[in-house]
């Protein structure tokens, strides 16, 4: 049994310009110490999804299973358990630890609001957590605003372990770091799963982090899921335009010149297009593509897409 | 993996609020006549030990004409420095009891529209427009005039009219607040409504409301004094306003006797918008870096 599991999940938004259809029938499996990328460009609906599984934002309809439980079922006072088994790591350091409260305040409140150990075996936990994240023990007296954004980031992560969960959602945990703070904390983030042996759904909009981090690779536009294969498979032979897109847009010293891979702007997800909601911005789409929206099926094992023409390179001729 | 951790010695923000606020010399001079009046109120039963209402002196004495008198007195004999000394308790406690009052209450409404909005934010957003569009002014006197008009009702009455204010300015904090991602955290850690309203919010909503506060304070001062000059206030007690009101007809000839309270109370006032402006100054970091 995967330890989470998401069917059919849609949250959709009431906007004064109509329905904002953010994730849009996303399923996905995450097993037990596994990771999974989730990439995709801005306004696809990847945080929102992650925060949807996180039952931070409701669903619109959908199932969210973890560890066998329907976790949108549950009522708020209900979500105690599953909160202290999934949590989240942010994306701005800045704006996610609490500008008032000291690191040690941060650390030490989901230990008491859970009712975990006393006083005691809080504070010990809280000085095992800051030391493993690599932050010296003094820091628990300090303020946020004193740490760099890596530091901050170290704090960010603590918070999160510090609960013991199983599953941990990564809102673009480095993207607002300086490339060399990114590998730090990714390295981090390789070491905590390890030893405390986390699942992770990784969302990124960049493919060389998700490359590194991910075991398995969701891609995602416009609120679904359009590809979905093992990191290697999809690196070595993408089946979606899109996909191929996205690799192709990063940038190669072999290659002399630049292909501009992908053209236009993404749609807005209150006006999602006819039929395959990439097809106005894809190479190869035929007159199916605005028809017919692909469902997402398997062409080889454990590679699925969702494209009319998975794997062509060029548009076939119209019939 | 390199773990070298260098952490930047930094002023912690509230110590650099109040450097800054230490620093600006109104400020200072501001919150010196603020102590001395809060020290002279205090003392007011050691220095004039009797009832300021009662008549110890001839009328209409001029400051300086008798040494025991030093501010004179009144039509009715009155010694006008004990009233002034015993004034500044009344303009005080109102003062300061009508805000802690209003800002109590504008800050749970406030908080409950911010925090949860939807169709709560809607109720409560009528609720303090009812408050807003009424004349205040007009509004406490009918509250009062309902009520006797003592220290209790008076000071309940500023608040009920105080309180809007206070509660858009908190809601307008917590909806921007509640957007940020230390909430978003808070809510995914499992934490209790309360607790992230009055532990992880509030704080970071106080400069604003620290500062609105000690303007409302002043204006609470004034509201009383109105009252009271108009003959609203508490008969037993003698307040600046009911000094100025008890005065006007002989404003003319004995002009001394509603001048000196009534700089008393432009003083205060002043005293503590210089505050408000300072604290406004001192907590706004962009601000202040700017001067």
């Amino acid at each position: 049994m995967p330890l989470l599991s998401v069917a059919d999940l849609h949250t959709h938004f009431r906007t004064p310009r109509g329905i904002l259809r953010a994730v849009d029938g996303v399923s996905l499996t995450i097993e037990k110490g596994e990771s999974v990328g989730l990439v995709g460009e801005s306004g696809c609906g990847k945080s929102t999804l992650g925060k949807t599984v996180l039952r931070l934002v409701d669903p619109t309809s959908g199932r969210v299973t973890f560890d066998g439980e329907d976790v949108v079922r549950l009522s708020r006072d209900a979500l105690g358990p599953y909160r202290r088994r999934a949590q989240m790591i942010f994306q701005d350091p800045f704006s996610s630890l609490n500008p008032r409260h000291t690191i040690e305040r941060i650390l030490t409140a989901p230990l008491s609001v859970h009712g975990i150990g006393d006083r005691n075996e809080r504070r010990r936990r809280v000085r095992a957590m800051i030391e493993r994240v690599g932050l010296p023990l003094s820091s628990l007296s300090r303020y946020p605003h004193e740490f760099s954004g890596g530091q901050r980031q170290r704090v960010g992560i603590a918070r999160a372990l510090i609960l013991g969960p199983d599953l941990v959602i990564c809102d673009e945990p480095v993207s607002a770091l300086d490339l060399s703070i990114q590998a730090q904390i990714l390295n981090l983030l390789v070491e905590m799963k390890r030893d405390f042996n986390l699942s992770y759904l990784f969302i990124s909009h960049d493919l060389s982090v998700i490359r590194y981090f991910a075991d398995r690779v969701l891609v995602m536009y416009l609120g679904r899921v359009v590809e979905s294969a093992a990191g290697a498979d999809l690196w070595a032979k993408p089946l979606h335009p899109y996909t191929r897109a996205l690799i192709q847009a990063i940038p190669d010293p072999t290659r002399r010149r630049q292909a501009a891979p992908i053209g236009g702007d993404i749609a807005s997800p209150e006006d999602i297009p006819r039929g395959c909601r990439f097809h106005p911005r894809c190479p190869i789409a035929t007159s199916i593509c605005a028809e017919r929206e692909p469902a997402l099926e398997t062409h080889a094992p454990g590679h699925q897409a969702a494209c009319h023409h998975a794997g062509k390179l060029s548009r076939p001729p119209e019939a | 993996m390199t773990t070298a951790i260098e952490i930047a010695p930094q002023p912690e923000v509230s110590g650099r609020a109040l450097r800054a606020f230490l620093r600006n010399p109104a400020a200072m001079l501001a919150s010196g006549f603020l102590v001395f009046v809060t020290a002279v109120a205090f003392a007011a039963p050691l220095i004039y030990p009797e009832d300021p209402l009662s008549m110890v002196a001839r009328p209409f004495l001029w400051p300086g004409q008798n040494p025991q008198f030093p501010l004179g007195s009144d039509s009715l004999g009155r010694d006008v420095a004990a009233g002034l000394v015993w004034g500044s308790r009344i303009s005080l406690i109102i003062g300061i009891a009508a805000m802690a009052l209003g800002v109590s209450i504008g800050v749970v409404i406030g908080a409950t529209a911010g925090y949860f909005g939807g169709r709560i934010d809607d109720g409560l957003v009528r609720l303090v427009e009812i408050f807003q569009t009424t004349p205040s002014f007009l509004m406490l006197i009918v509250l009062v005039a309902i009520a006797e008009p003592r220290v209790e009702s008076i000071t309940v009455g500023i608040a009920l009219v105080t309180w809007p204010t206070i509660a858009r300015l908190v809601r307008a904090e917590f909806r921007s607040l509640r957007e940020k991602d230390f909430v978003t955290a808070a809510r995914g850690l499992g934490y209790g409504h309360l607790r992230i309203i009055f532990i992880e919010i509030l704080p970071n909503a106080l400069p604003p409301i620290i500062v609105t506060s000690s303007v409302i304070v002043a204006s609470a001062i004034l509201m009383e004094s109105a009252l009271s000059f108009m003959g609203l206030g508490d008969p037993n007690r003698i307040s600046w306003g009911s000094m100025i009101g008890a005065n006007r007809e002989t404003l003319r000839t004995t002009w001394y006797l509603t001048a000196v309270p009534g700089v008393a109370i432009v003083l205060t006032v002043l005293a503590l918008n210089m505050i408000g402006d300072a604290l406004n100054d001192a907590l706004n970091p962009r601000l202040s870096a700017e001067r």
